[in-house]
């Protein structure tokens, strides 16, 4: 396992795995899709418009899992000073903030019909707001530094204070708030009944697929990006 | 402890005392960041008629009153207190007796409101129509048309 925290082995990995994930992203996607809007039934109080879920609600998980991934590689970057782990923290940031966006503006269409407002400071939407202002933080912050491995250590840093936003994500629902309350991960079993329940996680995993896929190709992106950079920076060398 | 170790420990702690401070500031501004009140809770912080604020509970049953001309009427419960609302304006779809509402406006009296909009919460709980009617025949539906229905919301009472 240890062996493909190498760059080099990475990429070697990456180019046998894309093809497959790619496909896999692909086939899920499409019969996930076809589930929740062909197959599973209406609800009975919203009728057709929660089929939104199928969209919204892997978005917001993946919004909240890629920044824990985030976290991680943050830890590998701080801690055992992992060159991979620092590709991989680059690489999230974008992803996750399109994720968090996905979450952020299926969650107003679907709020504008049924509660009857696109947008309110609830405590649920304005933390997934905020995680969705860190994402675009460290999007900068990643910008703004030229060394990338001081430019890594500064956006771990940033990551791990900003990791107590998911926590209060998860028990925003519990405070007064518009937003219901959790209907999957909760005490006593999913409140979603099964014919609607296994869409949505064909579509969990179908999310998860595009996640990981996407991971791996913005990591190889970042890791031939360095190298041409530490060529063209000795090619500057060598031509003075 | 090898260097690793120390970091690793650092971090956690670091992370650890950020928690615990995040945790006491949300704990110490708990009334000042909760979305809306339910009617119990007016009495209880001694909320002043003239304040501007929000009211989240149930639509009681068989109190909302549509007359031609005059504002809608109706009132919002958590079931330990009632407040009579009155709202001028359209009502989200979801709007029905029985069904989570926040209403956001003016406390007039300690127990009448003037609602300036009015927003549907529904729940978490998603079923197929012919299941929902299924559970009303044998009087287990919660939401929507039953008589005295428990609360549907768990944020109802207390937060």
């Amino acid at each position: 396992m240890l062996k493909y925290a190498n760059p080099t082995n990475f990429l070697t990995l990456a180019a046998k795995l894309l093809p497959w994930l790619g496909a896999a992203t692909a086939a899920l996607f499409a019969f996930g899709l076809y589930l929740g809007f062909f197959v599973a039934p209406a609800d009975a109080v919203q009728g057709e418009i929660f089929r939104i879920m199928y969209i919204h609600v892997p978005a917001a998980w993946l919004a909240m899992l890629g920044y824990v991934a985030m976290a991680g590689s943050a830890l590998g970057t701080l801690v055992w000073r992992h060159p991979l782990a620092d590709v991989a923290q680059k690489a999230a940031a974008p992803l996750g903030a399109a994720f968090t966006f996905v979450c952020l503006v299926t969650g107003s269409l679907w709020g504008k019909p049924t509660w009857g407002t696109w947008w309110v400071w609830d405590p649920r939407l304005t933390s997934v707001l905020v995680l969705f202002i860190m994402y675009l933080g460290l999007i900068a912050l990643w910008q703004t530094i030229e060394d990338p491995g001081r430019a890594a250590r500064a956006a771990a840093i940033l990551t791990l204070v900003g990791i107590v936003n998911i926590p209060i994500i998860k028990f925003s629902v519990d405070w007064n708030s518009l937003h219901q309350g959790e209907s999957v991960f909760r005490a006593g079993g999913s409140t979603i009944y099964p014919t609607m329940l296994w869409p949505l996680l064909v579509m969990a995993v179908a999310f998860t697929l595009l996640f990981v896929t996407l991971l791996i190709m913005s990591m190889r992106n970042e890791i031939l990006r360095r190298r041409v950079r530490r060529l063209s920076l000795l090619a500057a060398d060598l031509a003075r | 402890m090898t260097r690793k170790g120390r970091r690793l420990a650092l971090i956690g702690s670091a992370v650890g005392l950020m928690a615990l401070a995040v945790g006491l500031i949300l704990f110490a501004l708990k009334d000042n960041i909760v979305f809306f009140y339910a009617p119990a809770e007016l009495a209880e912080k001694g909320v002043q008629p003239g304040t501007r604020l929000r009211i989240g509970g149930l639509v009681k049953q068989g109190t909302v009153e549509r007359a031609p001309g005059k504002p809608i009427s109706f009132t919002v419960t958590d079931n330990v207190k009632d407040v009579a609302v009155t709202y001028d304006g359209l009502l989200p779809d979801l709007f029905r007796e029985g069904q989570g509402v926040v209403v956001e406006g003016v406390l007039e009296t300690k127990d009448t409101f003037r609602a300036d909009s009015v927003l549907a919460k529904h729940d978490e709980t998603y079923m197929p129509r012919e299941v929902a009617d299924a559970l009303k025949k044998q009087g287990l539906w919660r939401g929507g048309t039953a008589q005295n229905g428990p609360p549907t919301t768990q944020s109802q009472g207390s937060p």
